[in-house]
């Protein structure tokens, strides 16, 4: 309240002035559910632990207070369960938000996100829709060890009839979160476990953030950083230190794999000829090969380097921390990249 | 009376209600010829791919749907032909589905282990065996918040009794007392496979074991399954959750139609005496004929109507254009 009139990066096309506050990313993501709840008495939520206990990130703090426990259940330890039983709500009128509290249970619904909700508009011949969202988490390095750290956002990408999120920032997280409950497909949702405590500008108002557009974080020249979800503070961090050295980089965040924006990330790698894609799902048959392989093809003959590509090891991830460090992109390891690429080694 | 009761009472002397047997008889009589004729266009090579006949089951799929109204939820398998008739999908696009045309329930896209008609409350067929589970609870769920009287039926066969999310949705339901009913065919056959070897203890302890109300009858008595279908459509609209029914049936084709070799899993001497002794249309006529509720000439006329229909239908699936070229991409995103 009170704040100052500001233009936001991902709104200055549209021209618009809104009143912002700081809010962080779980913050941003709680109030788009509250929103879109009051909005919509159709969308309700459901997981595990949603309701008092607010998930164990407390990102859903507040929320049973609001809208009671008839539209924030708690569900028993059953996600291919509540998953299904989310899936054949959205299919006869209601917009669920499923929770699933770790990336990685992607493995105990899959069936259900990937043989039912993604197929069943076109199995049925347009007939029937599945408005429904799985919010779930990717990231590492909270210690937590092989079964809690994955960045699981390809598998899901893979399967035509998804849509797939990887919001970055508080504001991106929550437009994008009010699109994904008006949409009318079924959405994976993927919030950075180590991403809830950021900060960022939001505003008050009313806003959403259309699917398949990627956003410009910074402006540059000499290279190209495309940059997903938990990754673009560190390709961020490593822009500044290339500035430092006098390379220009423009870091680029999809913001969403399917759809993905492929003009915005051919149109930055044209014009730096140089790009490094970072992104923290394994790197093997990953996000990084899909998004590599559109710039290699789109911009080839603008391109002064290979198109790199920086994912996670492919290993279980460890949990010693001297070990799970290894294992994911740094600011350090993409600026040595971007130097090699830049020939300033 | 009516043909089909919606008041979800039973008559009080069932076998009075002729009208509504012979109707229950003309639905039978149309999945059984139904089935002979995509066998019939399965051994021609005018289908493409594969389906599994429902002939044999066919009191269940009646029995059952006759108790639901228009937009009651059913989810079904890949045994679903019968489910999707029963409930009141037509014959003509039903047949221009399974050969893949534009005039087909799903566009051609579904073909026969996917048909959906929401018009008739078929939230569709799944090819995952136990895979519509969640999504009829999810059904029963939709009609709890939005406070509707709907009721979601759960087909599954016997095999999906090897599924976890089977459990895990009937838990849910009977937690949250969700309208839904999960009717198990029990055909014996988990694809070529005795039940008996797959499944350990008694099945109707494994929904009491969730406080689910749970009963078994013989599923090729139509009028068994319908009264036993009445009391928990009731039961789920007065919001006293969920039912489970076991139906006892028996396939009579193989686990699809190329499965005609079965000597391996099960004896011609068994086929017979069930399509002797316990073929659900001769059970109902049997019935019907025997307290002279009806005449010879009566099942004969519904017989030669159902035989009209099934040539029409025929043939304007075979009449019928395929999708356009353009169709491929479309639909994958609403």
């Amino acid at each position: 309240m009170g704040a100052p009139p500001i233009r936001l990066p991902g709104l200055v096309d549209q021209g618009m002035l809104m009143t912002v506050r700081e809010l962080t990313f779980a913050e941003a993501i709680r109030e788009a559910l509250a929103e879109e709840m009051r909005r919509d008495p159709s969308v309700f939520v459901v997981g595990e632990d949603v309701a008092e206990a607010g998930t164990p990130f407390k990102v859903l703090t507040g929320l049973v207070e609001e809208f009671g426990t008839t539209r924030v259940i708690d569900s028993p330890i059953s996600e291919p369960g509540f998953t299904g039983l989310g899936v054949g709500a959205a299919m006869t009128g209601m917009r669920p938000v499923v929770d699933i509290m770790f990336g990685d249970f992607l493995g105990l619904i899959m069936d259900q996100v990937a043989n039912q909700a993604a197929k069943v508009h076109y199995m049925s011949g347009g007939k029937l829709k599945v408005p429904i969202v799985f919010r779930t988490t990717l990231g590492a390095t909270r210690r937590s060890a092989a079964q809690h750290s994955q960045s699981l956002h390809a598998w899901v990408s893979h399967i035509p009839g998804l849509r797939v999120v990887i919001p970055s920032t508080p504001y991106d997280a929550k437009g994008l979160m009010k699109t994904a409950i008006r949409e009318d497909n079924p959405v994976v949702f993927f919030e950075d476990k180590m991403s809830y405590k950021l900060k960022g500008p939001v505003p008050e108002d009313d806003y959403t953030i259309p699917f398949g557009l990627a956003d410009v974080k910074l402006v540059g020249t000499d290279i190209t950083l495309v940059a997903t979800s938990s990754m673009v503070q560190v390709a961020l961090s490593a822009a500044k230190m290339l500035a430092e050295i006098g390379i220009s980089a423009e870091v680029v965040d999809p913001r969403t794999t399917s759809p993905l924006d492929n003009q915005t990330l051919i149109d930055s790698a044209k014009k730096t000829s140089r790009a490094i894609v970072i992104d923290e799902g394994y790197q093997r048959y990953g996000v990084t090969a899909e998004i590599a392989s559109v710039i290699a093809d789109g911009a080839f003959y603008y391109l002064d380097a290979p198109v790199k590509r920086m994912g996670a090891m492919d290993v279980p991830v460890p949990f010693s921390p001297v070990l799970e460090d290894l294992t994911v992109p740094t600011d350090e390891s993409v600026l040595q990249m971007a130097k090699m690429l830049c020939g300033r080694n | 009376m009516t043909k089909k009761s919606t008041t979800g009472t039973v008559a009080q002397d069932e076998s009075t209600d002729v009208e509504h047997w012979l109707h229950c008889y003309e639905q039978m009589v149309k999945i059984r010829k139904f089935e002979e004729q995509v066998n019939e266009l399965y051994m021609k090579a005018f289908m493409p791919g594969l389906a599994h006949l429902y002939t044999g089951q066919e009191a269940v799929a009646v029995g059952v749907c006759e108790a639901l109204r228009r937009d009651d939820y059913i989810t079904s398998t890949h045994r679903g032909h019968g489910h999707c008739l029963a409930k009141g999908a037509s014959i003509d696009r039903m047949f221009a589905e399974l050969l893949g045309k534009e005039a087909g329930y799903c566009r051609g896209k579904g073909g026969s282990m996917h048909i959906a008609d929401p018009d008739t409350g078929n939230l569709g067929a799944n090819a995952i065996v136990g895979g519509s589970a969640g999504i009829a609870t999810g059904a029963a769920f939709s009609s709890k918040m939005k406070g509707t009287d709907q009721v979601a039926v759960c087909f599954f066969g016997e095999g999906a009794l090897g599924q976890g999310l089977l459990y895990e949705v009937m838990n849910m339901a009977s937690l949250w007392k969700l309208p839904v009913i999960y009717v198990c065919e029990n055909n014996q056959y988990n694809e070529y496979t005795h039940f008996s070897e797959a499944l350990a203890g008694e099945v109707l302890l494994r929904a009491q074991a969730f406080g689910i109300n749970a009963k078994s009858v013989d599923g090729q008595d139509v009028q068994q399954v319908y009264a036993s279908m009445l009391d928990m459509v009731q039961r789920a609209r007065q919001g006293l959750g969920p039912s489970f029914l076991e139906c006892k049936t028996y396939r009579y084709f193989g686990h699809h139609v190329g499965d005609v070799n079965r000597a391996y899993y099960r004896s011609k001497e068994e086929e017979l005496e069930w399509k002797t002794k316990h073929d659900p249309l001769q059970i109902l006529i049997g019935k019907l004929l025997s307290k002279k509720l009806t005449d010879q000439s009566v099942l004969d006329q519904i017989q030669a109507g159902v035989a009209v229909e099934v040539e029409h239908g025929v043939k304007f699936a075979l009449d019928a254009a395929y999708p356009a070229i353009s169709e491929v991409a479309e639909d994958v995103y609403a």
